[in-house]
């Protein structure tokens, strides 16, 4: 039962470090730009598909990852340039819409290039075995991921916090005339700033690769699971993503995991095998909603 | 004849199934249900949308629920199709009250994101819940019974109850529309402060309205968990919720009939482009893109902006 915690407690970490490079480029977009992109989650399947055509080719997954990013960057900054720009001014509404549309073409389209099947995306060999942590073994690459999503997480936070482009970026999200009007180029600003969380969606996509099946669709209920991030943690803001998803990475993949056992303790094992998944995967759900009627804008509230 | 028309429209969707089944193409009847179910949940979605404002990206939830009280029903050895209808309002009613409540809340896109994660809420509780089926979804043992010596067991007697169930929903929504309950509701959604300073308690009137939709659309779902004979928890996932939006949109939002002609024109396209493309979504994704880009609010206002144009040549000449 220890080991088993141990594992479960790293694992739900290195799964909360992937959900904020997700949800930390949903909510900048969301913040610089005032647009919902639904369309967020495609880019962590695009990611993933991309690294593992080139890592099948080369026979190396950290060619895999230097083909993909980019790719995947320049692909956002192209659609933006043709489309998304044309769509900031319109409702909401309309840009669920549009990037909803976009779900479906890349689904179907991963789909029409590679076929139905998942494609294999295997994990660097140098981490495929596993490694003593504190006397108890645990996945090298589980690790090796956490250590990536941390050090982006860092970097992300001197981009933004001690830059210029990141003084840009702050400024844009609180007052895009004056911003405009000091004579920023605003277009352009735009496009760097999608395709740049494009490109953490797509990292993390690279990096779960290997975990979970790289298929059409497997961005879409990371796409929910990142929204919940962004509601909990306040939209727009950087650091509300960080305590966000390290609360759903924490919350659900022990729900998921420890729930079931937790019931199997005073239920019939019967019901605890019906109600124990169906309340575990519920469970980030219920602490959005605890989150909201405390504070139904997040807990740090990027706009007032 | 513009008042000929609707009555004409109706005449002529009562007679669909015979002029099929004339014609040798039964096939045609069941797409005709699903387009008719379809088109109630859509009209309920854009009576939200389209005249309180609400962008529920969690509308899905409540066709499923009612897919789903027709399996559990069933399962339970419930045979009456009015007890089931009453089942599939209250679950939904009630439903309906605490996700508004949660939502309403909030506003603009924290409401869209709260909806859909609300609706995934109940979506994982079904795939979770085994002891109805889980992810495989559950059977509905056989078509519920209608009773008054009426039978709905075949496929044109099922089209007309649908058929009943949409003209009923349809002129509720009217009704509730023309009323002042409807001109309040579209008040709030144009200046929600500025009702509210007249003395609308706008929180309660949008609840009202998010309610009703949700029982309609229980009541459709109730109806495909009839069609089908099975509930599937894909009913109630998100993606369903985004192809509801998406109905609406491509019909007209704040259309009467814009939910109507949305759902038809969606699944008219589904139906043929599946049968030509095996990758037909991504056509879809295509058409709907350029619809938003050449006419935001859906192909009814196509209609309004050619009348515009036409009047203003009537203006040049």
């Amino acid at each position: 039962m220890g080991n088993l915690i141990f594992e479960q407690v790293l694992n739900s970490l290195q799964f909360g470090v992937m959900l904020f490079l997700i949800a930390s480029g949903l909510t900048l977009i969301f913040g610089v730009m005032n647009f919902v992109n639904l369309a967020h989650g495609s880019f962590f399947m695009i990611g993933a598909y991309v690294a593992a055509v080139a890592a099948g080719a080369s026979g190396s997954f950290w060619l895999g990852l230097l083909v993909a990013l980019p790719a995947t960057a320049a692909l956002g900054f192209l659609l933006e340039w043709l489309v998304f720009r044309r769509l900031y001014k319109k409702d909401h509404m309309v840009h669920v819409l549009a990037t909803f549309a976009f779900i479906l073409i890349f689904n179907d389209g991963v789909r029409m290039i590679w076929g139905p099947q998942p494609l294999p995306l295997n994990m660097p060999a140098a981490f495929a075995g596993p490694v003593n942590l504190f006397g108890l073994p645990y996945s090298s690459y589980r690790l090796l991921v956490m250590a990536v999503g941390m050090v982006v997480a860092v970097a992300l936070y001197l981009l933004i916090n001690r830059t210029r482009i990141g003084m840009w970026v702050r400024a844009g999200a609180n007052n895009l005339e004056m911003v405009t009007a000091m004579g920023i180029n605003i277009g352009l600003l735009f496009r760097l700033v999608f395709s740049f969380g494009l490109l953490l969606a797509a990292l993390a996509g690279i990096m779960l690769g290997p975990l979970v099946a790289v298929q059409a669709g497997m961005g879409d209920d990371v796409l929910i699971l990142a929204f919940v991030v962004v509601v909990i943690g306040g939209i727009g803001s950087v650091p509300g993503a960080a305590i966000g998803a390290l609360i759903v990475g924490v919350v659900d993949t022990l729900g998921r995991s420890l729930l079931p056992q937790l019931f199997a303790l005073f239920l019939s094992a019967d019901a605890a095998a019906s109600v124990g998944p169906a309340l575990g995967s519920m469970m980030i759900y219920l602490v959005m909603i605890a989150v909201l009627f405390w504070r139904p804008s997040g807990l740090f509230p990027a706009r007032t | 004849m513009q008042r000929l028309f609707v009555p004409l429209l109706l005449v002529l969707a009562v007679l669909l199934p015979l002029l099929a089944q004339a014609s040798g193409m039964e096939y045609y009847i069941g797409v005709l249900t699903r387009i008719l179910i379809f088109a109630m949940v859509a009209a309920s979605l854009n009576f939200i949308l389209g005249y309180g404002g609400m962008v529920s990206f969690g509308h899905a939830v409540f066709f499923g629920l009612g897919a789903y009280v027709t399996a559990i029903a069933s399962f339970h050895g419930v045979t009456s199709a009015w007890l089931i209808w009453l089942l599939a309002a209250l679950v939904t009613a009630l439903v309906g009250l605490v996700i508004g409540l949660i939502a309403l809340r909030t506003r603009a896109v924290y409401f869209i994101m709260i909806t859909m994660a609300l609706a995934q809420l109940f979506y994982y509780f079904f795939v979770g819940f085994r002891y109805y089926g889980g992810d495989d979804g559950l059977q509905v043992t056989a078509r519920p019974l209608l009773g008054l010596g009426l039978d709905m067991s075949g496929d044109n007697a099922f089209y007309w109850v649908v058929l009943a169930w949409l003209m009923a929903s349809l002129v509720l929504l009217q009704r509730l529309l023309s009323s002042r309950f409807g001109l309040a509701l579209n008040a709030i959604r144009q200046n929600e402060r500025r009702a509210q300073a007249i003395g609308y308690p706008a929180l309660r009137y949008k609840l009202a309205a998010f309610v009703i939709a949700a029982v309609i659309a229980g009541l459709a779902g109730s109806l495909i968990g009839m069609s089908n004979l099975f509930a599937s928890p894909k009913l109630l996932h998100w993606s369903q919720s985004g192809i509801l939006l998406v109905m609406v949109a491509l019909g007209g939002v704040g259309y009467f009939y814009g939910g109507l002609l949305g759902a038809a024109a969606f699944l008219l396209l589904e139906e043929v482009l599946s049968t030509h493309f095996e990758y037909w979504q991504i056509y879809v994704g295509l058409i709907l893109l350029l619809v938003i880009m050449v006419a935001p609010r859906g192909v009814s206002s196509l209609a309004t902006i050619g009348k515009t144009l036409r009047q203003g040549e009537q203006h040049g000449a």
